[in-house]
């Protein structure tokens, strides 16, 4: 489904990606996992049309996507779940849900939605950064899948939550997946990865140092967390 | 107490007209990071065009308020596609300096072709007299002035709080990188809000035709205040821009009533005003710290 093919990419002079290439096929999740600075949101970023400074190509369902500008690849289905969760001050929740248009063959109706997260719609007049970071994290992932995005491009949606709500967000994702959607995913948390993943790739320096699948990490677990440095 | 009510109401209906140019800036700053320096000629454009429509033509002052917004409304998009956009992803310094040379560029167009003196421009029969507020009269025209930016400014508040449209535009005026990775072409929006913000200022030249002096150097002598008033109200906030609006124009008009012995002081309130509030809340009163891109 996707495919990225000698991706490289630039801050200024600095080198962040290297050569990348791999491939995601429709209704996988695949993880990213790397040391901080590794590339791995920049390949994230990269994929969504919002960094200026690369080279490669990328291609969605055979559809090159490298000269199209984000909101042109948002429409294909890709669906973008940044690391900072994305949530307007100025808009209120549901409003937050509504703003993408409807791009994918299944988006969720709001009533789904709020169905699935009671909280959202208890708040759902409020500003969405007044809610709890579990609360705006559940909001991004709702959000997208309301749109209807076939691809996840999701950026450490575990980071800073609860177990709790890490289980809540991997249940989410197996949930999306068993309806067909494909998720690309950056994680450090490796057990939530395993968990939710079929497969992963370890980047490093800018380059993808391996490709392994779920028994490897596992039986490897210690030396990669120790890699990794958590 | 009549005389206290008749400066309230002649500092509302001036503060209007800060609301108005505010309220134009703060679209165009929200959405394209443009500090538009060009705002007050465009409002002095409007005064004039009204002028000229009228000397000229024989066009009323009703027709001039919807043809002079309108034309430079156009002429607002047609600068942003010709110039400014090609300037927005570098510092927001070139910008400013473009908007200024244009500032220089109109006010002295006009100079060159109507002198500096003052025209005069008649109050519409239909809004001459005064309105008996039982304490006191006032002007009808002024009563007309504030009773239609109070509409417009609540018409835009609508629009931007409760239409798709103003959902897209708060959006893209937060977050914009974020908002094209939604699906949305902020790209489109550029142009039309940047034609609106010059309408806005083009409709206050229009209102002050009739009970402000028309000259080209009007706007210049404005919009240092307006300035004020954005960055009170917050840069790129619909609604403080607004509310600070009217609030300066009541301050500067009570200031001038009660502080007429204290020139010094009546002429400068307003900066003092806009120095305390930048100590005490740096992003304005309604606005948000810079959030990241």
């Amino acid at each position: 489904m996707l495919r990225i093919e000698n991706l490289s990419a630039w801050y200024g002079e600095a080198q962040v990606l290297r050569e990348v290439s791999l491939d995601v096929a429709a209704g996988e999740v695949v993880t990213l996992v790397g040391r901080n600075g590794a590339g791995k949101s920049t390949l994230l970023r990269c994929v969504m049309g919002l960094h200026p400074g690369q080279r490669g190509t990328v291609t969605l369902d055979g559809t090159e996507l490298t000269r199209l500008p984000a909101y042109k690849r948002a429409r294909l289905g890709l669906g973008w779940v940044p690391d900072d969760r994305g949530a307007y001050a100025t808009l209120s929740v549901t409003e937050n849900l509504t703003l993408p248009p409807r791009v994918g063959p299944d988006p969720w109706p709001l009533e789904r939605v709020y169905e699935a997260f009671p909280a959202l719609y208890s708040r759902r007049d409020s500003a969405a950064t007044m809610l709890s970071g579990g609360e705006q994290q559940m909001l991004a992932l709702a959000r997208v899948l309301r749109m209807g995005a076939r691809l996840l491009l999701c950026d450490e949606p575990t980071e800073g939550l609860s177990p709790l709500l890490v289980q809540q967000v991997g249940d989410l994702l197996r949930e999306a997946k068993k309806h067909g959607v494909t998720v690309l995913l950056v994680e450090q948390n490796l057990h939530f990865a395993t968990g939710v993943a079929d497969r992963h790739y370890l980047l490093a320096e800018g380059r993808i140092a391996e490709a392994m699948d779920n028994s490897e990490v596992r039986s490897r677990e210690r030396e990669l967390l120790a890699y990794l440095g958590i | 107490m009549s005389g206290f009510l008749q400066n309230t109401f002649n500092g509302l209906v001036g503060g209007a007209f800060y609301a108005l140019l505010a309220l134009g800036l703060a679209v165009i700053f929200g959405m394209l990071r443009v500090v538009n320096f060009a705002h007050g000629a465009f409002y002095m454009l409007g005064a004039f065009g009204a002028y000229v429509l009228l000397a000229e033509a024989g066009v009323p002052f009703w027709a001039a308020l919807v043809i002079m917004p309108l034309a430079l409304g156009l002429l607002g998009m047609v600068l942003e596609r010709a110039v400014i956009h090609r300037l927005t992803r570098l510092d927001p310094l070139y910008n400013f300096l473009l908007t200024f040379g244009l500032t220089l560029i109109l006010q002295d167009l006009v100079k060159s072709r109507y002198g500096v003196q003052s025209s005069p421009y008649a109050t519409p029969t239909e809004l001459s007299g005064s309105v008996d507020f039982g304490l006191f009269d006032f002007p009808t025209y002024r009563v007309f002035i504030l009773g239609f930016t109070v509409l417009l400014c609540g018409a835009v508040w609508w629009v931007l709080g409760r239409t798709r449209i103003g959902m897209v535009v708060r959006a893209a005026t937060e977050r914009p990188e974020l908002t094209r990775a939604f699906g949305i072409d902020v790209g489109k929006w550029v142009t039309p809000v940047f034609g609106f913000g010059i309408a806005l200022a083009g409709l206050a030249g229009v209102l002050a035709a009739p009970m402000r002096a028309v000259n080209p150097l009007m706007g210049a002598d404005l919009i240092i205040v307006v300035f004020a008033v954005v960055v009170i109200g917050g840069l790129g906030s619909i609604f403080g821009s607004v509310a600070a609006g009217f609030g300066i124009g009541l301050i500067q008009a009570w200031g001038e009533a009660y502080l007429s012995d204290f020139p010094i002081v009546s002429q400068t309130v307003v900066f003092v005003v806009m120095a305390a509030v930048l100590l005490w809340r740096p992003a304005g009163l309604f606005g948000r710290e810079e959030a990241p891109a």
